[in-house]
């Protein structure tokens, strides 16, 4: 009898934790719908093993629920392909989801709540979600996405100027890419002068970052629809 | 001499021959824009499979630079055709036509002669390359607009910012220009071993052709002539259309990856074409004349 209320008692436990993290979640989601739509400008770092492409100036276009683009400033832009659309809101779509309390961890010298999300819904291509939450300011400072399709992303925010809207000054994305080759025949390269990888080499060239510096934010001032069909 | 370029560049140009080549690059250019523009989606997408399995690229990824980079990378391969049909036919033309021991009977330098008439051919072979600029790069820019350039290597892909794209083309095609002389010095030295155009012709092709596979074939034993032949050296231009990156990664705008490796095949070209015009003002002013 002692063991069965022992074990009833967790049961309880963890389920007010779960509505705990639950709640949690709902709060940093009501401050993020806090903002409708906004228009940001910032630059973009493409940094993949094998990409050569320069810093470039970018627009970022939201409008409330899921509505976004990012346009770089009279160019071409690169970006990892799959779901993850370089925004908070995009972690936080789901309506559906089951929120999962996976303790604390010390980042950068503060102590956030881990939160894993795993989605309801059977045709999600995100399979799970964890989020690195600082619990007094409502902010995701990290979140790490593994979907079906694309893999696994990491994202990392930096908050300043506009953390009271949750909106991040940085934000840099970490991802797994594949190998990239073409043959030389294609190319019409004739130097024979590749030296083989090492291991290493070939572990870092797996791994590519997309850093976003935003200089500024227009925020709740209304953006028209045919900005996204451009 | 001035008299005798001017004369040599007349006999060129009224020639309709000298016009085949401006017709060739005209509809080979013309098919590729045309494929592009009905097709081209479907080609950047074939050749960016690998690419595309992991990132999403937006904008005019087949603008007019994109265009005119795939149509040099095909078409600097078989324009050394082309200058051979005029290289070659430099001195074996005249002889063959009976004109070249008239010619030496004026009171003109054997040297003079050589230099007016390569550099006859050379004049040639830059407004051939003045008119692939017009065709593939101004006409593109025309027809498929402007963006930045995004372009595939090997083992790397590259993109540049529009605004640093045109003095690469500058540097490119002033590139080529010095690997298309070579070819029309190695097509104006064979010219003198023979007393029709046919030969030098099939000679100066053959040997571009072999050479060219030469460089192509990833084989040890091949490697080590590798440095030394010209058609290695040839295909250098499209260094100008790679970035240098810095410690962090990011590609340097106006920079190039490998500038020596540009100054060293200008280097080995140059040295093709002194060694090739030398030589044949050598041979040409021992040779005996006889028709």
């Amino acid at each position: 009898m002692r063991s069965f209320m022992t074990f009833f008692l967790l049961v309880i436990a963890a389920t007010l934790q779960a509505q705990d993290v639950t709640v949690l979640v709902a709060k940093v989601k009501a401050k993020l719908d806090q903002v409708n739509d906004y228009i940001a400008e910032g630059k973009m770092k493409t940094d993949v093993a094998f990409i050569k492409a320069p810093v470039g100036k970018v627009k970022v276009y939201f409008r409330k629920p899921d509505r976004f683009k990012l346009q770089k400033d009279g160019g071409i832009s690169i970006l990892p392909k799959g779901g993850i659309s370089i925004n908070m809101r995009s972690l936080l779509t789901t309506e559906r989801f089951l929120a999962l309390d996976a303790g604390t961890q010390l980042l950068d010298g503060q102590t956030l709540r881990i939160v894993k999300l795993l989605p309801v819904e059977e045709n999600s291509d995100v399979v799970l979600t964890t989020l690195y939450i600082d619990e007094p300011g409502l902010l995701i400072k990290k979140a790490i996405s593994t979907t079906k399709e694309n893999g696994t992303y990491e994202m990392e925010m930096q908050y300043g100027n506009f953390r009271q809207y949750a909106l991040p000054d940085k934000v840099v994305i970490s991802f797994q890419t594949k190998d990239y080759k073409l043959p030389k025949g294609v190319t019409l390269e004739f130097s024979d002068g590749d030296k083989p990888k090492t291991e290493a080499e070939k572990l870092r060239n797996k791994k590519g970052r997309i850093e976003i510096t935003y200089a500024s934010y227009t925020i709740n001032k209304g953006i028209a629809e045919s900005v996204f069909k451009q | 001499m001035w008299t005798l370029f001017q004369i040599e560049l007349f006999k060129i140009f009224r020639r309709p021959r000298t016009y085949i080549a401006f017709a060739a690059i005209t509809a080979l250019i013309g098919m590729v824009q045309l494929g592009l523009k009905v097709d081209g989606q479907e080609y950047a997408s074939f050749v960016m499979a690998d690419f595309n399995s992991s990132f999403a690229l937006e904008g005019n990824l087949l603008n007019g630079y994109f265009v005119c980079f795939i149509v040099l990378q095909l078409l600097l391969v078989h324009v050394p055709l082309l200058i051979a049909l005029i290289a070659a036919d430099m001195i074996s033309g005249e002889a063959n036509t009976g004109t070249l021991r008239l010619l030496m009977s004026k009171p003109v330098s054997r040297v003079e002669f050589i230099l007016a008439k390569y550099l006859a051919s050379v004049v040639y072979t830059i407004m051939l390359l003045v008119w692939v600029a017009l065709q593939a790069l101004f006409l593109s820019m025309l027809i498929f607009g402007t963006d930045d350039m995004f372009i595939m290597k090997s083992s790397y892909a590259v993109l540049i910012k529009s605004g640093d794209v045109f003095w690469r083309y500058a540097g490119a095609f002033c590139f080529a220009a010095l690997a298309m002389t070579t070819v029309a010095a190695l097509g104006f030295l064979l010219s003198l071993f023979a007393e029709n155009s046919i030969g030098p012709i099939v000679a100066t092709m053959s040997v571009i052709i072999v050479s060219t596979l030469l460089s192509t074939m990833n084989i040890p034993l091949f490697n080590l002539v590798k440095p030394y032949l010209f058609t290695t050296h040839m295909i250098t231009w499209k260094e100008f259309f790679d970035l240098r990156v810095n410690e962090l990664n990011e590609a340097i705008p106006g920079s190039l990856a490998y500038p020596e490796k540009i100054k060293t095949s200008a280097l080995i070209l140059l040295i093709h074409i002194v060694v090739f015009v030398g030589a044949a003002a050598v041979i040409f002013k021992r040779k005996d004349i006889v028709s």
